[in-house]
């Protein structure tokens, strides 16, 4: 079977559409992100987000987020067509600053938490979470 | 701290046996003669702490042939390394002999060869006999069994895994971890470790629905050994219900959770653990990773990828032992604990020669028991092999294109596709085929053999999401495990590529085109992790094809083109 140049080009679509994984932080991510900061800088140190590297099931993928004297911390799932997730408030009886949850991830993505401390900066830490069809074990 | 001397104690398998040159028609008489019992177990004991590893033995009672890997590429910062080196560079990098006992043992070249003259490995039996040694020279050496035990063959499957319990316990493990015995589903799982009589470990083994420790599995244990404790930790395979059917064990969650192991093993360093040892299904890989992330881990026992290291490798402080696979190699440990650390480590791979290796007679009528039941059904003859039959390597091996030839005609398909799974013994030229040998790469308890339509663009999907698991240059995101194998289509593979961008150039091989994005192809396979998967189970769909073909012979397979190794 001859391929037309038009047919190459349909397959050579098909193959881009696939490789948009992974999704990278999407402006909708990042007008989030600076609606939250005020466009402060975010440094590296001061909130841990722990997710797992694999997603068991990309339905519910569980993650917690601590940072010690944070007033708040928000969670973005960057490549989610909605990417917020949730934003922790910490009031000042609060006993730690950390939080628990399941989040869904529409495929493999960085999944963001910013955290606000209370000297008014800004820290952010990201983990890359594969969501995989699996199978093959050894 | 460790002096160089002690590093020097670290041992090659390869010193201790006896070098061979030349290649050629071994005869087996020979090879005993050149190879004793004495040499493979010779061990100058040291230090106050044995330890006996053994892993991924997947339920082979009785001796086998198992060629290793000519193909086993390491992507990112371990292309090149250990175990990511085959062959003649394998040989050369150990100092090893070409024909020698250590070549036949760990390398793949002019494996039907040699293996007419050193025989077949394995056998639990002759694995007892190692191990009652390791025990003459130190009565509580502790052994230690990496998962991956109660899988693997006719027997292990129709009894559930009670056949390998029940030999295992005779040689009295101290400590295990798991991968593929949940696959037993997770009632039958908890039902044997409740009634284990040794410990379960797994710091990693989650419950799923509230993200704590399971209960029945213990994070570590606590031995006294020579005047010093010693902890284990648990590591299970991480990625579970993920490369295997989660729907099998719901209530568990995994993950490589190295933050928790930190946390294990600062708990067990506050609590006087003088040595830290892991007991891991974590793959070589991975485990190397930890050891680089994770301070405070002495020793690193790995299993899952089935890689054979006649050394230890060093990650900042901590050692890394890999014992191979399919009951063809013990490693044992000896270690030289003092004041609260380890001062120095002795170690020896083990390869159980089987015809070399005096069978423990004790075992030996254990496993027949087991096997016994079965005897008419394993021992049927399905026909002949005039070619190596083997699995291991990233890509293809003859018992899978084999494998993927049965789906093709058996169900009628243009496609088929087989799981990228490391275990399963070799054939040589001229032996029958039992209905054991099949079981023995096919066993499983989701074997269905589907058959159903996908596009070109999900079987681009497939491929890509397979490989990255496999070529990811970040080891915490690779499954162990190789490359899903397909029957009836060529492709390209680039391993330095990102997801998505390895795969090009896919063929259909009957016809020679190119696969379309948008055509349905009828793409038949096995071992899908999806739950109501329906279809003939794949041993009597293979045990088929080969009372078709009578004898079956292995062409070269040049489908696969590899870029970037």
């Amino acid at each position: 079977m001859e391929f037309s140049r038009r047919e190459t080009l349909a397959l050579g679509l098909g193959a881009a559409v696939m490789t948009v994984l992974p999704f990278r932080v999407n402006a909708s991510a990042e007008d989030r992100i600076a609606e939250f900061t005020g466009g402060a800088d975010l440094a590296d140190t001061g909130v841990e987000l722990t997710a797992p590297e694999i997603a068991e099931n990309g339905n519910t993928v569980p993650i917690s987020v601590s940072a010690p004297g944070a007033t708040a911390i928000m969670v973005l799932a960057t490549g989610n067509p909605t990417p917020g997730v949730a934003t922790f408030n910490f009031g000042p009886l609060a006993a730690s600053q950390a939080a628990a949850t399941r989040i869904r991830l529409a495929g493999t993505q960085d999944v963001v938490a910013i955290a606000k401390l209370a000297d008014g900066s800004f820290a952010k830490a990201s983990a890359a979470v594969k969501v995989t069809i699996g199978g093959c074990g050894g | 701290m460790i002096s160089r001397r002690d590093f020097l104690q670290v041992s090659m398998a390869a010193s201790a046996l006896v070098g061979a040159s030349g290649f050629g028609t071994w005869g087996r008489l020979a090879a005993q003669q050149s190879l004793t019992q004495d040499q493979l177990l010779q061990f100058d004991t040291y230090g106050n702490i044995s330890l006996i590893h053994i892993t991924d033995i997947h339920a082979q009672l009785k001796p086998i042939y198992f060629r290793e890997p000519s193909v086993n590429l390491g992507v990112g910062d371990n292309k090149g390394h250990v175990p990511h080196i085959t062959g003649a560079d394998f040989r050369k990098a150990y100092g090893i002999a070409d024909g020698s006992p250590s070549a036949y043992a760990l390398t793949h070249d002019d494996f039907s060869s040699l293996a007419q003259g050193y025989g077949r490995v394995g056998g639990l039996d002759r694995v007892s006999t190692v191990i009652n040694s390791i025990r003459a020279d130190r009565p509580d050496a502790l052994l230690l069994d990496g998962g991956d035990t109660w899988h693997g063959s006719y027997t292990c499957h129709h009894t559930e895994g009670q056949d390998m319990v029940n030999v295992m316990n005779a040689l009295k493990p101290d400590a295990m971890t798991f991968h593929w015995e949940f696959t037993l589903g997770s009632e039958r799982v908890n039902e044997i470790v409740e009634g284990l009589p040794f410990a379960a470990l797994g710091q990693n083994i989650f419950d799923s629905e509230w993200d704590e420790p399971a209960e029945l599995f213990k994070p570590y244990k606590f031995f006294e050994r020579g005047g010093a404790k010693v902890a284990v930790i648990g590591q299970a395979f991480p990625y579970m219900p993920i490369a295997n059917p989660g729907w099998m064990f719901p209530e568990y969650s995994f993950g490589i959770r190295d933050e928790h192991m930190q946390q294990m093993v600062d708990e067990v360093r506050a609590a006087g653990a003088d040595v830290v040892v892991l007991l891991s299904h974590n793959g070589f890989d991975v485990d190397k990773k930890m050891a680089s992330v994770v301070s405070g881990i002495d020793v690193i026992l790995s299993g899952h990828t089935h890689d054979a290291l006649p050394e230890p490798v060093l990650v900042g402080q901590t050692h890394i032992i890999a014992s191979g696979s399919n009951g063809k190699f013990v490693s044992r440990v000896d270690l030289d604990v003092r004041d609260g650390q380890m001062m120095g480590l002795r170690h020896k791979l083990i390869p159980i020669f089987s015809d070399v290796i005096a069978p423990d007679p004790v075992i030996s009528k254990l496993i027949d028991a087991q096997r016994a039941p079965y005897a008419e059904q394993l021992a049927e003859v399905i026909g002949q092999t005039d070619s190596l039959l083997y699995r291991r390597g990233n890509f293809n091996g003859t018992w899978d294109d084999l494998i993927c030839d049965a789906l093709l005609s058996e169900r009628e398909a243009d496609i088929a596709m087989s799981p990228g799974v490391r275990w399963g013994p070799s054939l040589n030229p001229g032996d029958d085929i039992t209905r054991e040998d099949i079981w023995n790469v096919t066993s499983m308890s989701y074997g269905a053999a589907y058959r159903s339509e996908m596009t070109g663009e999900f079987i681009k999907v497939i491929l890509e999401d397979v490989a990255d698991n496999i070529f990811n240059p970040d080891p915490y995101y690779q499954q162990g495990g190789d490359m899903v194998r397909i029957g009836g289509m060529g492709y390209r593979i680039d391993i330095t590529k990102p997801q998505g961008e390895r795969i090009s150039e896919m063929t259909l091989l009957k016809t020679g085109e190119k696969i379309d994005a948008s055509k349905s192809y009828v793409v038949s396979g096995w071992a899908s992790v999806n739950e109501g998967t329906e279809g003939p189970m794949i041993w009597d769909v293979v045990e088929d094809h080969i009372r078709k073909q009578g004898t079956v012979s292995a062409a070269p397979n040049t489908s696969v083109k590899v870029v970037g190794a």
